[in-house]
C-alpha cells in the first residue's frame, strides 16, 4: 500500500492528472451506464455487424481521440506561445513524445478512421446495397483499429510515449537512442490497427465490386464511393508496406536485428518503406474528403456535378501517382540528382488532376442555386484553404527549394493545410450532411456556422504564420526559440489561433448534445429540402437495419433527383419484399480484439509469457470463428412490408 | 476449367466474394513479400563479421525442402480436384499428406536455422543475415499457419462432409497453399541460388 502511494506521489503532474481524470471519467461512465441500465445497449452496440453501427463507432472513437491529440496540439502551442518559454513539465524528451504521439495519432487513429466510418455508414447507402460484403470482418477492423488506439493512447501513463517523432526514423527510434517500452508501442500499436484497416479495405472493394444494386454501373456511382474505391485499393497495397516497415522496427527493438541500424545494417531502408505508405496515405485520406466534397457540392448547389467522367479519371491518375512520389519526402537524403528529378516531377504531376477536380467544384456551383448550411461552408473552405496547401505542395516538390523547406515549419504548415483542410474539413462536411440520414435529426445549423467559422479562421491564424516561421527558420519539432530570432510575434498567433479552432471544436460538442437532446426526429427520407440526388437520401433516416425494404433498379447517375424532375416523391423499387437475411450479431471480433491488446502489451514490455498468451487467445477465437456457421437471422417479409408503409406515411 | 452445376452450388455468391477478397490478400501478401524482398537485396552485401550466402548456405538440403514444399502443392491440386467431384474421402487424403509435406518443410527449414545459429549464425550477426532470417521465417510462418488452417478445415470436412461452406473455405486454402509456394520459388532463385552464384 505504502509502495504504491510513493509510486503515485512521483509520478510528473501530468500523468498523475491524466490518470486521475481518466479514472474519474471510467466511474461516471461505468455510472451512468448503471443507472440507466444501458449495459445491454452497450453489448448491442460492441457485438454489432450493422455497418452504421460500425460507422458510427468508428466516429465516435477516432472523434475521442482527435480530441485527446488536439489537446496536445494546444500542449504544443502552450510551450511555443513565447521565446524561451517553460511550460509545465513539457520541454525536452516530453515534449518530443507530445508531437510523435500528436503526428501518429492524428494520422492513424484520427484522419484514416473518420473517413473509413463516414464511408462505412455511406458506401452500402449509395450503392443500394444492404451490408457489406464481409459483416464480421467488418466488426474486427473496428476492434483492431480499438485495440491499437488504445495501446498508442495508453502510452504515455505506461512506460512513455514513443518519442521519435510520427515518422520513427531509423536508427533514431532504435534501442541505442531511444530505449526503454515507450518507442516499442508506435510499431506494436500501429500494426494491430493497421491490419484492421487492411481488412476494412479488402471489405470495401468487395462490397464495391459486388454488392451494387442493379444497373448500378461504375460510372453511376456517386463519387464518394469512388473515392472510397479507390481509396480501399491504396490501403490495401499501402498498409501492407506499412506492415513490413513496422515489422522491421519490432525485431529491431526486441529481437536485436541490425538491418536498420546506423553501423552495420542501412537505416534508409526505413525511410523508403514508410514514405512508400505513407505517400499513399495522404491519398487514402485526401480521396475520400475530395468525394465528400463533390457530393456535397453538387447537392447545395441544386446542379448534377461538372465533369463527373473527368472526376472519376482524376481519382483514380491520383491514386495511382500516389504511389510513385515517395521520394519526395527525402530529398535531402542524398539520392542522385535523376532519381530527386523523377519524383519532383511525378510529385507536379499529381497537381494536374488535382487541378481538374478544383475546377470541376468551380463549375458545379457556377449558376447553381447554393445553400450556404454548414456542409456546403466547409466545402468551400475546403477550397480555399486546399489550394493553398496545394501551391505549397507545388513549391516543396522543387527539389533545390526543398532544400531550404526541408525540416522546418514552412512543411509543418503545408501538411497541416492539407490534412486538416482536406481531411477534417471533409469529416466535417460529411458529418453534417449525412448526420441526419444517420441519427434521423438535423444538427444545429446556427452552432454549425459558429464552429465553421471559429474552426475555420482559428486553422489560418494557426498554420498561416507557419509558413512565414519556416522560412524565416525555425526547425520543426524543436520545444522553444531563442528571443532575439523575432519569432515570438509569430508563434503567439499560432498559438492564439490553435485555442480558437479548440473553441471551434467545443461548438461541435455543445451542437451534437444540444440537438441529441432536445430537437425532435425528422422523419424525411430526404431532409436537405429535397435536394438529394443519390440511393442514401431514398430510404427512411435513420435507415432500417437492412436499409432498403425492397432493392431499387438504378437507370441514371442521380436516380433520386431524375425522379423528382419527373415529379416523383421518389424512385422506383423494383424488387419484391422478401424475407431479408441479415448477417448474427457477434462478440468474438471485440474479444480477438482485446487478445491483442494483451498480447501487444507484452510485447511492449518484452514479457513473453503475457504476449503468447494474448496471442493464444487471438487464434483460439479464430478457431472457434472457423468452425462457426453462418447462419445469419432472418427477418421476416410481413415486418419489413410493415415497417416500409409506416415509413412512407 | 469448366464449371459444372454442381460445383455452381458448391460456390455460391458469398463464396465468390470470399474468394475475390482473398484475391486481394494475396495482393497485399505480394506487397509484403515484396518488400522483404528488397530489403534482403538491399543489405545483402552487409555481412558485417558474419558470413556471406556463399559460406552458409548448403544448396542439397534446400533442394530437399524445395522438392517437398512443389510436391505440397501438387497433392493440393488434387485435392481440390476431388473436391469439385465432391470425393470426401480422397479430398481428406490427399489434404493430410500436403499438411504432412508442409509440417516437414517447417520441421527442416527449423533444423536449418539452428545449425546456422551453432555456427554462430544469428538474427543479429549482421544485417544480411536478419534480412534473411526475416524473409525466410515470415515464409515459414505463412506455411505454418496454413498447416494449422488447413488442419482446422479439415476436422471440419471430416464431421460435416462436402457442403457450401467448407467448400469455398478449402479451395481458398488451396490459393493460399500455391502462392506460398510460389513465394518459396521466389526465395530458393533469389535467396539461395543467386547467393551461391
Amino acid at each position: 500500500m505504502k509502495a504504491l502511494l510513493n509510486y503515485f506521489t512521483s509520478l510528473p503532474s501530468d500523468i498523475l492528472l491524466a490518470d486521475l481524470s481518466f479514472t474519474i471519467l471510467a466511474i461516471t461512465i461505468a455510472y451512468l451506464l448503471t443507472t440507466h441500465s444501458k449495459w445491454n445497449w452497450l453489448w448491442s452496440w460492441i457485438t454489432s455487424t450493422d455497418h452504421k453501427k460500425i460507422g458510427i463507432m468508428y466516429l465516435l472513437v477516432s472523434f475521442l481521440f482527435f480530441i485527446r491529440a488536439g489537446m496536445e496540439a494546444l500542449l504544443i502551442r502552450m510551450q511555443l506561445a513565447f521565446p524561451n518559454n517553460d511550460f509545465w513539465v513539457f520541454q525536452g524528451d516530453r515534449f518530443n513524445q507530445l508531437t510523435s504521439t500528436h503526428g501518429t495519432v492524428m494520422i492513424f487513429l484520427v484522419a484514416t478512421p473518420l473517413l473509413i466510418g463516414l464511408m462505412n455508414v455511406i458506401v452500402p447507402l449509395q450503392i443500394g446495397s444492404r451490408d457489406v460484403a464481409f459483416p464480421f470482418m467488418n466488426s474486427l477492423s473496428l476492434w483492431l483499429f480499438i485495440s491499437g488506439g488504445i495501446l498508442l493512447n495508453v502510452s504515455f501513463v505506461a512506460g512513455g510515449s514513443p518519442n521519435a517523432g510520427w515518422t520513427s526514423y531509423a536508427p533514431l527510434a532504435l534501442n541505442d537512442y531511444t530505449p526503454g517500452p515507450g518507442n516499442n508501442y508506435y510499431p506494436i500499436g500501429l500494426q494491430v490497427a493497421g491490419l484492421g484497416t487492411i481488412m476494412g479495405g479488402i471489405n470495401f472493394i468487395v462490397t464495391i465490386l459486388k454488392m451494387r444494386a442493379p444497373g448500378m454501373r461504375f460510372m453511376r456511382m456517386p463519387l464518394s464511393t469512388w473515392a472510397m474505391f479507390i481509396t480501399s485499393i491504396l490501403i490495401v497495397y499501402a498498409f501492407s508496406a506499412l506492415a513490413v516497415a513496422l515489422l522491421l522496427l519490432t525485431f529491431e527493438r526486441l529481437f536485436g536485428t541490425v538491418i536498420l541500424s546506423g553501423g552495420e545494417g542501412n537505416p534508409i531502408i526505413w525511410q523508403h518503406l514508410f514514405w512508400i505508405f505513407g505517400h499513399p496515405e495522404v491519398y487514402i485520406i485526401a480521396l475520400p474528403a475530395f468525394g465528400i466534397f463533390s457530393d456535397v457540392i453538387s447537392t447545395f448547389s441544386k446542379r448534377k456535378l461538372f465533369g463527373y467522367p473527368s472526376m472519376v479519371f482524376a481519382i483514380i491518375l491520383i491514386g495511382f501517382l500516389g504511389f510513385m512520389v515517395w521520394v519526395h519526402h527525402m530529398f535531402t537524403v542524398g539520392l542522385n540528382t535523376n532519381i530527386n528529378i523523377f519524383f519532383a516531377l511525378t510529385t507536379m504531376l499529381i497537381a494536374v488532376p488535382t487541378g481538374i477536380k478544383v475546377f470541376n467544384w468551380l463549375f458545379t456551383m457556377r449558376g447553381g442555386r447554393i445553400r450556404f448550411d454548414t456542409p456546403m461552408l466547409y466545402a468551400l473552405g475546403f477550397i480555399f484553404t486546399f489550394v493553398i496547401g496545394g501551391v505549397t505542395g507545388v513549391m516543396l516538390s522543387t527539389v533545390p527549394a526543398d532544400y531550404q523547406y526541408h525540416d522546418s515549419y514552412f512543411v509543418v504548415a503545408h501538411l497541416h493545410y492539407v490534412i486538416i483542410g482536406a481531411t477534417i474539413f471533409g469529416v466535417f462536411s460529411g458529418v453534417y450532411y449525412w448526420w441526419p440520414k444517420m441519427f434521423g435529426k438535423f444538427l444545429n445549423e446556427k452552432l454549425g456556422k459558429w464552429n465553421f467559422w471559429t474552426f475555420g479562421i482559428g486553422f489560418h491564424f494557426t498554420f498561416f504564420p507557419m509558413h512565414i516561421m519556416g522560412l524565416m527558420g525555425m526547425p520543426r519539432r524543436v520545444f522553444t526559440y531563442p528571443e532575439d530570432e523575432g519569432l515570438g510575434f509569430l508563434n503567439f498567433i499560432s498559438t492564439f489561433g490553435a485555442f480558437m479552432m479548440g473553441a471551434g471544436i467545443l461548438f461541435f460538442i455543445i451542437n451534437i448534445y444540444l440537438t441529441t437532446r432536445y430537437s425532435k426526429k425528422l422523419m424525411l427520407n430526404d431532409p436537405w429540402y429535397s435536394r438529394g440526388r443519390t440511393l442514401e437520401w431514398t430510404i427512411p433516416s435513420p435507415p432500417p437495419a437492412y436499409n432498403f425494404a425492397r432493392l431499387p433498379e438504378v437507370k441514371s447517375r442521380e436516380p433520386l433527383w431524375d425522379a423528382y424532375e419527373k415529379g416523383y416523391k421518389n424512385i422506383d423499387f423494383i424488387g419484391e419484399y422478401e424475407d431479408i437475411h441479415m448477417p448474427n450479431s457477434t462478440s468474438l471480433p471485440f474479444f480477438i480484439g482485446i487478445g491483442f491488446l494483451i498480447a501487444s502489451f507484452g510485447f511492449v514490455f518484452e514479457i513473453w509469457t503475457v504476449a503468447m498468451l494474448g496471442m493464444a487467445m487471438v487464434f483460439l477465437l479464430l478457431g472457434i470463428r472457423s468452425f462457426q456457421q453462418n447462419n445469419g437471422i432472418h427477418i421476416p417479409k410481413k415486418t419489413v412490408m410493415a415497417e416500409d408503409r409506416r415509413s412512407e406515411e | 476449367m469448366e464449371t459444372t452445376s454442381e460445383q455452381k452450388q458448391l460456390y455460391n455468391k458469398q463464396a465468390q466474394m470470399n474468394i475475390l477478397a482473398f484475391w486481394f490478400l494475396i495482393g497485399a501478401e505480394v506487397v509484403v513479400f515484396g518488400c522483404l524482398f528488397g530489403i534482403y537485396l538491399a543489405v545483402k552485401t552487409l555481412t558485417s563479421d558474419g558470413p556471406g550466402p556463399n559460406e552458409l548456405f548448403k544448396l542439397n538440403e534446400i533442394m530437399l525442402s524445395t522438392v517437398i514444399l512443389l510436391t505440397s502443392s501438387f497433392t493440393c491440386a488434387l485435392a481440390i480436384y476431388f473436391l469439385n467431384l465432391s470425393r470426401k474421402t480422397w479430398t481428406l487424403l490427399f489434404f493430410l499428406i500436403t499438411i504432412i509435406l508442409g509440417l516437414a518443410f517447417v520441421g527442416l527449414e527449423i533444423r536449418e536455422f539452428t545449425l546456422y545459429v551453432k555456427e554462430g549464425a544469428t538474427i543479429s550477426t549482421s544485417a544480411f543475415l536478419g534480412a534473411f532470417y526475416m524473409l525466410l521465417g515470415t515464409h515459414g510462418f505463412h506455411v505454418l499457419l496454413g498447416v494449422i488452417w488447413i488442419t482446422l478445415l479439415l476436422v471440419q470436412l471430416s464431421l460435416r462432409g462436402i457442403n457450401q461452406e467448407i467448400a469455398p473455405k478449402l479451395f481458398i486454402a488451396s490459393l493460399y497453399w500455391h502462392f506460398i509456394d510460389v513465394i518459396w520459388v521466389m526465395i530458393f532463385t533469389v535467396v539461395y541460388l543467386i547467393g551461391k552464384v
